[in-house]
């Protein structure tokens, strides 16, 4: 078996479906949690600690059959900034785009405001991005900003 | 106007409370009349207040309105553990506009989203606080004759005052200058100075009062609290520093205003009340006729 070949074993093509490359190691769960990808019905294979030319370590997610809106696949660069969206139909590539930040977030957010009443009652988050270089999350209930540092996931 | 709650001071446009603070006066110059007979007005008050409350108790019952409500949570089933939303779905079926107080952040803004009424923030947590925000506006107008282009400074708490977050946003729609007078610890935050720059306007800080005084139209007091701060000694090192005496103000413009968002404790002292620049209990006595404005455009009556 050649090198070439041990490497495609590890990371197996899809006929249809997405790909998300190039995610930071760490977050490969927490993008398939905020995906719904821990309770689809489709294929879901996933890689931690992948081999990257470009950022040493990576994670990888491949699911058959199954493709993302924009809205939806940007929630995930809140904690994989670096994510590639990859989508295949018939094995060709079809869609290569890096995701963005999207200009408002609901549900997988905690407010950083103990005050705040969406950590009093059962009311799903919402923040408008006003900073999305370094990363600022404003309230929309309580106005205050969560940032980057204290942005921790529900 | 009708129908819409009003839980921050950037739900209105600047049109519009302009239109309100004109029709302010009209209530001013004729406070008592029966435009809300028939009307049920709630106040919710889940932490204590004087002034917002009785104001805007007083506003309803000159109008001919009646009030139900409750000025403490403990008087509510708040007491036994029931939910802010059902609270507020109940009590729209019993008032025809809700006025809340509540200790919560953001509390004002899940209520208009729950509420088959409309709602009227009378401040929530250290968040937003807009009818003190406009009586505060009104009371400009009326002392300086315009809100254009005028020198106001804020003094002590500019971090967790709430009416002085609201202030600074409201006036930004005015070409003011900001002077900002506070302790190191208790600066005026940065998602606020957010709204001073997106406008193209000044502001300048300082921790001694007396820089100030000569160079503004309104002087802001607000009460700095012990137990805002981590450190005891710094409070002790600061706290007589933003107390306004009688005397400090030789060389103030003609012109000048002190207001004061009240209850006061100490900031101001008792020798600036006869001076004819204290302006903070007509500032107060204008809550009454801002508030008549607000809920009778709140209610289409006006």
């Amino acid at each position: 078996m050649t090198k070439e070949g041990r490497k495609e074993l590890i990371v197996s093509a899809i006929q249809n479906g997405t790909v998300i490359d190039h995610i930071p190691a760490h977050a490969v769960i927490r993008v398939m949690r905020i995906l719904g990808l821990d309770q689809c019905p489709q294929q879901v294979l996933f890689g931690i600690n992948l081999d990257s030319r470009k950022y040493g370590k990576k994670g990888l997610i491949k699911v058959q059959d199954k493709f993302f809106d924009s809205l939806e696949i940007n929630k995930i660069s809140l904690v994989a900034p670096t994510a590639t969206l990859i989508e295949i139909r018939d094995f060709e590539v079809v869609v290569k785009k890096h995701v963005e930040i999207p200009e408002t977030v609901e549900g997988f957010i905690k407010c950083f405001n103990p005050k705040c009443i969406t950590n009093h009652e059962q009311i799903i988050t919402r923040f408008a991005v006003i900073d999305k270089t370094d990363l600022k999350l404003h309230c929309h209930y309580c106005e205050k900003i969560t940032k980057k540092e204290n942005v921790v996931f529900i | 106007m009708k129908n819409r709650s009003l839980v921050s001071i950037t739900d209105f446009t600047k049109d519009e409370y302009l239109q309100l603070l004109d029709l302010a006066v009209r209530f001013e110059n004729n406070p008592i009349q029966k435009i809300l007979e028939g009307y049920v007005v709630a106040t919710l008050f889940f932490e204590p207040s004087t002034r917002t409350r009785l104001s805007f108790e007083s506003a309803v019952n000159r109008l001919g309105g009646k009030i139900i409500g409750f000025s403490d949570a403990a008087m509510s089933s708040t007491s036994k553990g029931e939910s802010l939303m059902d609270t507020i779905r109940t009590v729209s079926n019993y008032s025809d506009l809700i006025v809340m107080r509540h200790p919560i952040e953001g509390s004002a803004r899940w209520a208009s989203e729950v509420a088959s009424v409309p709602i009227i923030n009378a401040g929530d947590g250290a968040n937003q606080h807009p009818t003190q925000c406009l009586l505060d506006l009104y009371t400009i107008l009326q002392t300086q004759g315009s809100l254009e282009n005028l020198n106001v400074a804020f003094v002590g708490d500019l971090k967790y005052g709430r009416t002085v977050h609201s202030n600074v946003i409201a006036l930004t729609h005015f070409n003011t200058t900001f002077h900002l007078v506070s302790p190191e610890e208790l600066k005026l935050p940065s998602s606020v100075k957010m709204h001073i720059k997106n406008n193209n306007l000044n502001y300048y800080q300082y921790t001694d009062i007396n820089e100030v005084i000569s160079k503004v139209d309104i002087l802001y007091m607000t009460r700095i609290q012990k137990e805002r701060f981590s450190d005891v000694l710094e409070y002790e090192r600061v706290k007589n520093s933003y107390i306004l005496h009688n005397k400090m103000l030789e060389n103030s413009r003609n012109n000048l205003k002190i207001l004061h968002p009240l209850p006061r404790v100490n900031e101001i002292n008792v020798d600036v009340d006869n001076n004819p620049k204290a302006y903070y209990f007509e500032q107060a006595l204008n809550g009454v006729y801002v508030r008549q404005a607000l809920i009778a455009s709140i209610l289409g009556l006006a």
